[in-house]
């Protein structure tokens, strides 16, 4: 087998990976992202609060200031290419007393040195027309009309299928193992095999300083800072329109109330350094979130949660984004300590990753049939007219898999298309299995289609990657008609 | 819309309830009947409920769930004017009663129906409803979703299993997997009694000596890829875990059944009022919503434990909505019930007055030598469990005195300790 050779080379397929070879992917270039996870987007650019955040919180003068303003001002026209799930529904950091009131004046004050554009302060009559279902404890807010949300998964997989229609190359399952300088460029070894690359970018997330350390850089320390979210069910949809923010802490912007795109209202996130950084929630994450959010909108009840998960932040040790090249090498740029607004940032991130490749000497030529858009069936989404349509087209989108969000089988089978292999990377494609049910009644015909699309058996169809396939094997019973069968025809 | 074709009744799920209620109505002389149904095969849950215990009250005999559901599909068989579709979702309903549907073989179609019979059934309640602490790895299943792989599909989940919650399908289950190789370690249950029908405790855990923890439950699940182990805690009066008394339990798959919820969006989407106590709609002695014209049954109404009661009532139902058809159905005299002391909910929840109507009452505590008062009708209830339902037929005369409601409430009882 040939090695690969490509000019860039980014490794690590969260947001920051995925905006940065989408928007590389512009230009006449050989590209590839690489993955260790069987999908993209399954390490931190899954699961976070999906706030596209407006750049009030962050420090003037940082990087984090400049990109998230830049990225918060993307989103708009981005989402209008790619379709992914987004709306500009407006953030509203609220004050709980009068005290606090002062500071929400220096928030807007800070917010406006950054090019925080449309902020305005509201006192408590003002904040309740705009959100009936505030505590009527609340006393004044700053509203950031810019602010936004988004579905963070989807933006990913947008980014990514651009890209990859636009060229580019991904590989899943590529673990990234060693970096050695060679002329003119690297020579990286994966456990899939070797990849000769011009430049790279390490946009590993969790895993930037073990990947810069494989160069020898030993400049990234990274810790990772948990944070658990709870998701609570559509019925609540409404119940804010916009963000709601306290106002910040040191470590953290807070326990936020946020509508997701899809209606839903979630709760969270803690901000807690772990050492051994597993996913779980806890009992203790729940009943300090829950308390914070009440304070904020009183009538949330325990009874219409949906699901909880948690994520973990990738904290640098500056307290900004460490974006540059590496001091070894300058073909060799370290997006590292990514942590919150790095969702936001991530197409500003994108630009401004490219001007530093650009100077350290990355020839860049415009590709003359660059696509920017991208387009996906969802059949929710379609008024009756259109769906009828697509049905007489293709019987598949009549057959509904998922009956709480009206996902068909058209649409399974896209998604696999699309580069899902496991239940989860389903579910994150097309929502089915996410909702009210969590999958109770889809889970088994999801199973099958996966089965039959991949070529597999059920057996080894899994959740997110090996070790977690969700059967075992036969029942007895069905093992022995198979022999019997297989005695049959022998 | 879509092209509209019109109908005198549309079925929607062929359940238990949906096939009684179009057979009963088919039967009374319905013409043009559609049955919907989002599966392939009929019979809702009963095709995967493979064990026996079925049909005792309505057939006078023991049966399976499959043949429970054969009995009805021969008699669907009987009307050429009754269409059943299957693997045919139902999309929207609206107040006027267009249902619109969609399928792979027909794509999208509306029904402009007469009237129209809900019998959707229930779903499980997922973890998140509970909110279990932990992680999220393979190895979660509610009971009916794993019944469904094992006893359709042919799959084994797994090799030791956990099982929190001991209403019917969790005890059932814990049986079908000790009886398929699968070491069942515990039977949780959050309550200090179980859910579940007595005679499904003996057969299937004490037949197979598998423990049933009372007031205990599941305080975190560990494994990142697949489950590994839970940790178990008593829970103190007010459901509280006692984390020092903890304990683990190695498995490689949890079993949730943790209750069952009316499957109700589509009657939120037409506006019936929904009862808080039952999760279903709000129905009357014909099992009509607060929507003229539609009708709804089974476990859509109310989570029935036995499936004869779901067939006697989804045939009272069919009956209803052809004589609502045929005009008959104009009295709306009728008296709200009002649940008193120890019952958490009763269906039908309006009584049309001077109609005979079988109640379906549950109770909120168990207690002993209890006497159920039903307006001025009384009955004598040795045993009341929160887990079974308490039969009362109400007859005119227990209401003539009544004034504004209908009082439904257990008095004189000694609670269990
Ligand atoms: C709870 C929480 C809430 C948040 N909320 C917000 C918010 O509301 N708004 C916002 O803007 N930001 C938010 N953030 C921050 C945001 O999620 C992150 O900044 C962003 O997702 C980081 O993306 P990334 O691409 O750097 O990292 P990741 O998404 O982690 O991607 C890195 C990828 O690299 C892969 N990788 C690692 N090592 C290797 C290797 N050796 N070889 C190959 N691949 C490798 C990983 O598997 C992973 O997929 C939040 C974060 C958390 C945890």
């Amino acid at each position: 087998m040939s090695i690969p050779e490509v000019d860039v080379l980014v490794i690590g397929a969260g947001v920051v990976g995925a905006a940065l070879i989408r928007e590389l992917s512009r230009y006449e270039l050989d590209l590839l992202l690489v993955e260790k996870e069987v999908d993209v987007s399954f390490g931190t650019s899954k699961a976070n609060s999906g706030i596209v955040h407006s750049g009030v919180h962050d420090r003037p003068g940082t990087l984090k200031a400049q990109l998230a303003v830049r990225g918060c001002q993307l989103f708009p026209e981005l989402a209008a290419q790619l379709g992914f799930l987004y709306k500009q529904n407006g953030a509203v950091v609220v004050a709980r007393s009068r005290e606090e009131l002062a500071e929400l004046e220096k928030l807007a004050v800070n917010g406006r040195a950054n090019g925080v554009k449309g902020l305005s302060l509201l006192n408590q009559e003002e904040l309740r027309r705009l959100e009936p279902n505030l505590s009527p404890e609340l006393v004044g807010g700053l509203l950031a009309p810019s602010g936004g949300i988004v579905v963070p998964f989807d933006l990913v997989f947008a980014l990514t299928e651009n890209a990859v229609s636009n060229g580019a190359k991904l590989m899943v399952n590529t673990e990234v193992q060693a970096i050695n300088p060679e002329q003119g460029g690297f020579f990286v070894r994966t456990n899939q095999g070797g990849i000769r690359a011009k430049f790279i970018v390490n946009a590993a997330g969790l895993g930037g300083s073990e990947v810069a350390a494989m160069l020898g850089d030993d400049s990234i320390q990274l810790y990772a800072r948990k944070g658990e979210e709870y998701l609570f069910d559509r019925k609540l949809e409404g119940l804010v329109h916009r963000t709601v923010f306290p106002l910040p802490s040191q470590v953290s912007k807070g326990i936020l109330v946020i509508p997701t795109v899809e209606g839903n209202i979630m709760i969270g996130p803690t901000a807690q350094r772990v050492e051994t950084p597993d996913l779980s929630t806890s009992l203790a994450g729940w009943q300090e979130i829950y308390g914070e959010a009440r304070r904020l909108v009183p009538t949330l009840q325990p009874n219409d949660l949906i699901t909880a998960f948690s994520g973990l932040r990738a904290v640098g040790t500056t307290g900004d984004f460490m974006i540059a090249p590496s001091t070894l090498s300058p073909r060799f740029i370290n997006a590292a300590g990514i942590e919150s607004p790095g969702l936001t940032a991530a197409p500003a991130i994108a630009e401004y990753i490219v001007e530093l490749l650009k100077e350290s000497g990355l020839g860049l030529r415009r590709k003359q049939n660059f696509n920017p858009i991208r387009s996906v069936v969802r059949l929710r989404d379609l008024d009756f007219q259109a769906q009828a349509e697509l049905m007489q087209k293709d019987a598949a989108y009549g057959q509904i898999v998922c009956r709480c969000e009206m996902v068909s089988a058209g649409e399974i089978r896209d998604a696999v298309r699309r580069g899902a292999t496991t239940l989860d990377g389903i579910k994150l494609r097309t929502r089915s299995g996410m909702v009210r049910c969590q999958g109770g009644f889809c889970t088994p015909k999801i199973i099958r289609l996966l089965s039959e699309e991949l070529g597999l058996p059920p057996e080894q169809i899994s959740k997110n990657g090996p070790g977690s396939e969700l059967l075992l094997g036969r029942l007895r019973a069905v093992q022995e008609e198979g022999r019997k069968e297989e005695q049959l025809h022998a | 819309m879509p092209k509209t074709k019109a109908v005198d009744l549309v079925v929607v799920g062929a359940g238990p309830a949906g096939m009684a209620a179009a057979v009963a109505a088919a039967e009374a002389g319905v013409e043009k009947i559609i049955l919907l149904e989002r599966q392939a095969e009929l019979g809702g849950i009963l095709p995967q409920c493979i064990h026996n215990g079925f049909g005792l009250r309505y057939f006078k005999e023991e049966l399976t769930g499959p043949e429970y559901a054969h009995r009805f599909v021969q008699e669907l068989k009987k009307h050429p004017g009754l269409k059943v579709k299957t693997e045919t979702m139902v999309v929207t309903i609206t107040p006027d009663r267009k249902v619109v549907t969609t399928s792979a073989t027909e794509g999208l179609v509306c029904y402009q129906a007469g009237a129209v019979i809900l019998a959707m059934g229930c779903r499980e309640r997922p973890r998140g409803a509970i909110n279990i602490p932990g992680t999220r790895p393979a190895g979660i299943y509610t009971a009916g979703s794993l019944q469904y792989l094992m006893n359709i599909e042919g799959f084994l989940p797994g090799r030791s299993a956990v099982i929190l919650g001991s209403g019917d399908i969790g005890l059932i289950m814990a049986r079908r997997l000790t009886l398929e190789g699968v070491r069942v370690k515990a039977v949780l249950e959050l309550m200090p009694y179980s859910n579940g029908l007595n005679r499904n405790i003996v057969q299937c855990l004490e037949d197979f000596q598998i423990p049933l923890y009372l007031s205990h439950t599941v305080t975190e699940i560990f494994g990142e890829k697949r489950v590994e182990k839970v940790r178990v805690a008593p829970v103190d009066k007010d459901f509280k875990p006692i984390a020092e008394k903890g304990f683990d339990l190695s498995c490689d798959t949890l079993v949730l059944s943790v209750g069952l919820i009316p499957e109700n969006e589509l009657s939120l989407q037409i506006g019936v009022e929904l009862d808080p106590a039952t999760g279903g709609p709000v129905v009357d002695s014909f099992y009509q919503t607060t929507v003229e014209g539609i009708f709804a049954c089974g476990n859509v109404a109310l989570v029935h434990d036995l499936v004869d009661d779901v067939s006697t009532e989804s045939a009272l139902a069919g009956r209803a909505a052809a004589a609502y058809l045929k005009g008959e159905i104009k009295t709306k005299r009728w008296l709200p019930v009002k649940a008193g002391r120890n019952i958490r909910s009763i269906v039908p929840q309006r009584i049309v007055v001077g109609q005979t109507t079988p109640l379906y009452i549950r109770a909120r505590y168990p207690e002993r030598n209890a006497t159920l008062h039903v307006g001025d009708g009384q009955t004598k209830q040795q045993v009341v469990s929160p887990g079974e339902t308490i039969y009362y037929t109400l007859k005119p005369e227990d209401i003539r005195t009544a004034d504004g409601w209908v009082e439904v409430s257990l008095e004189g009882g000694r609670v269990h300790d």
